[in-house]
């Protein structure tokens, strides 16, 4: 990170205001029974960063991911993308609005091929209506989406899978796919849960270029992590839970000293996280 | 020719045509001493499987027909509220005709003795607490059956739509011991024995030879579904082939006579179905909250995944859990038989109940079904207040989606985990 | 024991209205079940509904074409109220308050209460006059060739029924060649994914489940149009089961499946019923086992059974793909 850059100035403290926030949440929970799975006052997301959300397993991150992107309805609280608010909106709603996620468990859609994985991930295609299935007249916009879907598919390494069931390929090119997939949908900020779990060490390093790469062309990214090192690397700010609140947030470099973080976390996970 | 066009007839409408004019008909006739004397204005009704087909009155000569729409069998019941005063059945237990059998274009007579009766009203009061005691007798039946079928969805997921066949078996076995001529003859209750133990050996079988290998496949949950309502057809139709169509009653505890309680008269056999129901569903509690295998199923049911790395054997607790399912679905089906009438599809027929009072308590959650099951059973006899009895099984379906809109997880359910 | 009249007869029943009806029905739950992975288990109750809109208009004093598309409309209707509060929940809801929705409506068509509509177990007669008025071949003359004839009025209704079964398969291959398509098996998929991806799962699992009722509908009044008679008791629920196992035989998911189904499924169903009921008759130990009425319910018990061992051993039926079939469907 070069000195010039805006969150520079910003304090290392949890819930610290940004300088250009693209999400904002306010007093956010979730419990399940007893157990309070969300509690955060309030956190903002830095536009055009890699942002990193690390905590223990059970920290309550994908919980968090699944209240931002409505796949999960929180007790209280509200939150923002681009200023307008997203209580309420249902999760296909927030994900046309440009804050689309993936998931911690691969979610490829087996018995399609990789080239429809990718295109049921286009945005307005008339053809998708039953009117205009019916009618026709979707063919041009289907022409313009495979040629983006197959550029995608170059640039992961996939296009030669494109006429392969996407159930038939690997771990890794599945990650690699789901990563895809939801740019075909040209999102503002990308929510990655866990895209390096299970995945062969010699893919890490190419998902890595491809997330700082999204950040380089102009997206927004949060993603969840456990491996620090990974973490040190690519991420320009780090977001730490632990049960359910944000107990640290900061540039890598001061979450790798702080003691909050390495009691609650580093201490007892460091060593396995890695595995 | 003709050939197949009977065929293709008999295939698609089993109810054959009008042409042949089959109708159910008698005289009503009230005698005094040596005084025959005819009763018109009295309504007669004719009902198939409960719901029902025609109703007629006595003209002025007593006599009265109704039109059925085929052979079969057919339930005559004489509504006695409609008796001028003065005029009883001679019999008074024998308003009802159960199986009154019509054959091919035949215009069938019944009889219906009428002498001097004393005829009683009943108060609305008798009304409410006699539905309400019934709706709890049909809640405990409800609530045996549905225990199984939430606890086997608890631990594997699958709804399965053959439990409504294991019911039936039970039964179905507890009649072959009891009354069968070719079996033993035991009294019922010696008879139950045997028949949970093949409603349980059922439920064991079905893990053993399908379910877990299925599992073993990945099969994913749909496919099972899908397999679970073929199994389910293909067992009531063999039951259908063994057991014959007709409904057939258990000779004990027939035509026990009503006790009063608290101004409510009440068949005893009543009581000992909600007593005996209780009881068991307390045993059931008990297992689950006590026993290592109950707070094993618990712990399956919670997380199978953090059941089995805590050293739990998820395949023998899932096995334990099957053969519960099918004794207690058996113990219910034994109750329905005694409480209604012993028939092939007797368990398909209750199947919807079972639902309802699953999702209403909330699916995967045991004692959600046992409640459940007794809110089912009570709202669907009381409803018979305000619309016909034919239809009370549709207010069952009223429960389940007014629930799935209210309520989904039910009473006792949580939402499910995602991501 | 005749093998060439069984052959005949299996033959017609084969090539018949009630196989086209069939066909369509299917086209309908394929659509559903094969397509969006829709659990439907009261597939019958649209065919009911139809057929019922259908005769009630009719019964009424309205035009045919009045009470078809009423039957349409009223089966669609029918699948919006099954599935809104079912869709936004897991498969096994659907298939829950499916199961019990239909043998609940046939109850309630068959109650007294509902009497002065549907006339109760009689059921409702003579609606489809103006239908056969159309017939252009004379109703008693034969047609076919040799032993293998029908007459010109049942000509007339599989002529229609198997034109229309070509049109729904039409409609449904341009539906799942489009976009939409595509997005109705990514939901079958995985619907959190296809969630993720902005697509309102819900509104498209709804239309899944209203065309693919409103087929079931059409296939319900065909049948009614045949015998000219709707009864609620000719709507039993082992026709969604026979349904089953056509689209599963035929290949879920493919389009002609359903039509290869219907027709491999209803030969079989036939010949094994007319051998049945002729083996109980003519050979001593199978009539000594099986009383006539229990020999009739032997092919019930296979369908039971067709449908486990096909979902089981050979879920991609005649003309699905194995490869597909293999995938896994966690
Ligand atoms: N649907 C659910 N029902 C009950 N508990 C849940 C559910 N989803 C998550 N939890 C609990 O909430 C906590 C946070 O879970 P999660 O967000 O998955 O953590 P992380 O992704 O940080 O590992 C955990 O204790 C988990 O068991
Ligand atoms: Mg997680």
């Amino acid at each position: 990170m070069s000195d010039s850059h805006p969150m520079a100035d910003v304090a290392p403290e949890p819930g610290v205001r940004k300088p250009d926030p693209v999400l904002v949440a306010n007093n956010l929970q979730r419990s399940f029974g007893g157990l309070q799975a969300v509690d955060i006052d309030h956190l903002e997301v830095q536009r055009h960063t890699v942002t990193s959300l690390i905590g223990p397993n059970g920290a309550g991150k994908t919980t968090l991911f699944n209240l931002l992107t409505g796949f999960d309805t929180p007790d209280f609280g509200e939150w923002h993308l681009n200023g307008g608010p997203l209580v309420g909106i249902a999760a296909f709603q927030v994900a046309r609005r440009g804050m689309v996620r993936t998931f911690q468990l691969t979610r490829s859609l087996a018995r399609l091929t990789v080239m429809d994985n990718m295109l049921v991930a286009a945005k307005d295609n008339k053809g998708e209506g039953l009117w205009g299935a019916l009618t026709g007249g979707w063919h041009a916009t289907e022409q313009a989406n495979e040629d983006r879907a197959t550029e995608l598919l170059e640039r992961f390494g996939l296009e030669h899978m494109a006429n392969e069931f996407a159930g038939g390929l690997s771990g890794g090119q599945r990650k690699l796919l789901e990563m895809a997939r939801a740019l075909m949908m040209n999102p503002e900020v990308v929510m990655l849960d866990e895209p390096m779990a299970g995945v062969n060490p010699a893919l890490t390093q190419s998902l890595l270029t491809h997330i700082t790469g999204l950040r380089d062309a102009g997206k927004t990214v949060v993603f969840v992590e456990h491996d620090m090192d990974v973490v040190q690397e690519i991420s320009d700010w780090v977001v730490v839970m632990a049960e359910g609140r944000v107990i640290a947030e900061g540039p890598p470099e001061a979450i790798a000293k702080n003691r909050a973080v390495i009691d609650a976390y580093l201490g007892e996970h460091h060593g396995e996280a890695a595995t | 020719m003709f050939w197949l066009a009977a065929f293709a007839i008999a295939a698609l409408s089993p109810v054959a045509s009008l042409a042949t004019g089959e109708s159910i008909g008698g005289k009503l006739i009230q005698t005094v001493g040596e005084e025959r004397i005819p009763t018109a204005g009295v309504t007669i009704i004719v009902r198939q499987e409960g719901s029902e087909i025609g109703r007629g009155e006595s003209d002025s000569e007593g006599s009265w027909e109704i039109p059925v729409p085929g052979a079969g069998v057919y339930q005559v019941t004489l509504d006695t509220t409609t008796l001028p005063d003065g005029v009883g059945l001679t019999n008074p237990d024998a308003a009802e005709l159960p199986d009154v059998n019509v054959r091919e274009g035949q215009a069938k007579k019944v009889i219906f003795p009428l002498g001097e009766g004393t005829t009683s009203s009943v108060s609305s009061y008798e009304r409410v607490g006699a539905l309400f005691i019934s709706g709890l007798k049909l809640g405990a039946i409800i609530a045996l059956c549905a225990v199984g079928l939430s606890l086997v969805y608890g631990v594997t997921g699958l709804v399965n739509f053959a439990h409504a066949e294991m019911v039936t078996l039970g039964a179905v076995t507890a009649y072959f011991f009891h009354a069968s001529p070719v079996g033993p003859q035991w009294s019922l209750l010696v008879a139950s024995v045997p028949a949970i133990l093949v409603g349980a050996g059922f439920g064991w079988l079905q893990e053993t030879a399908i379910w877990r290998p299925l599992r073993a496949r990945h099969m994913g949950l749909v496919s099972m579904m899908v397999v679970s309502i073929g199994l389910s057809f293909a067992v009531r139709h063999l039951i259908l082939i063994i057991f014959g169509g007709e409904p057939r009653a258990y000779p004990d505890f027939a035509g026990q006579p009503p006790i009063e309680i608290l101004g409510v008269s009440v068949v005893p056999k009543n009581l000992i179905t909600i007593g005996v129901a209780l009881l068991v569903l307390a045993g059931v509690g008990l297992f689950l909250q006590k026993s290592r295998a109950g707070t094993a199923m618990r712990a399956v049911s919670d997380d199978a995944d953090l059941a089995e790395s805590s050293g739990i054997d998820v395949n023998r607790i899932i096995l334990i859990t099957w053969s519960l399912a099918g004794g207690l679905a058996a113990l219910g089906g034994i109750f329905f038989g005694l409480n209604e009438a012993v028939q092939w599809d007797m368990g398909f027929s209750l199947l919807l109940l079972i639902f309802a009072a699953v999702v209403l308590g909330g699916l995967g959650t045991a004692y959600g079904a046992m409640v459940g099951g007794f809110v089912v059973g009570v709202i669907v006899e009381m409803s018979t207040l305000f619309v016909p009895n034919e239809l009370k099984t549709a207010v069952g379906l009223v429960v389940l989606i007014v629930m799935l809109l209210v309520r989904p997880q039910g009473l006792f359910g949580t939402k499910e985990r995602i991501g | 024991m005749d093998w060439g009249s069984i052959f005949i007869d299996g033959i017609l029943a084969t090539i018949g209205p009630v196989t086209a009806a069939y066909a369509i029905s299917a086209i309908g739950l394929n659509l559903q079940f094969g397509y969006a992975g829709l659990l439907n288990f009261g597939h019958v109750a649209f065919m009911l509904v139809g057929a019922y809109g259908m005769a009630i208009t009719v019964d009424f004093g309205g035009p045919l074409w009045l009470g078809i598309i009423i039957g349409i409309l009223v089966a669609m209707l029918l699948g919006f109220l099954l599935g809104l509060p079912t869709l936004r929940l897991r498969a096994d809801y659907l298939a829950i308050t499916t199961i019990a929705a239909a043998e609940a409506i046939r109850l309630v068509v068959r109650s007294s209460w509902a009497e002065p509509l549907t006339n109760g177990v009689f059921g409702i007669q003579g609606f489809a006059d103006s239908f056969f008025s159309l017939n252009p071949f004379p109703p008693a003359e034969l047609y076919g060739i040799g032993s293998l004839v029908v007459t010109g009025r049942k000509l007339w209704v599989m002529i229609v029924g198997w034109t229309i079964a070509a049109l729904f398969v039409f409609v449904v291959h341009r539906l799942m060649k489009s976009p939409w398509g595509r997005v109705i098996k990514a939901i079958r998929e995985d619907e959190d994914a296809t969630t993720s991806l902005g697509k309102n799962v819900f509104a498209y699992k709804l239309q899944a489940l209203m065309i693919g009722g409103a087929i079931g509908g059409v296939a319900g009044m065909i049948l009614a149009i045949d015998q000219q008679n709707v009864t609620p008791d000719a709507y039993l629920p082992q026709i969604t089961f026979i349904l089953y196992v056509i689209v599963i035989l035929g290949g879920a998911g493919t389009i002609l499946g359903p039509i290869v189904g219907a027709v491999v499924f209803q030969f079989l169903f036939f010949t094994i019923d007319a051998l049945m009921v002729n083996a109980q008759a003519d050979i001593g130990w199978v009539g000594d086992l099986l009383t006539p009425a229990a020999a009739g319910q032997v092919k019930l018990v296979l369908v039971g059974l067709g449908m486990m061992v096909l979902m089981v051993f050979r879920p991609q039926g005649i003309l699905g793909s194995r490869e597909e079939a293999l995938i896994d469907e966690r």
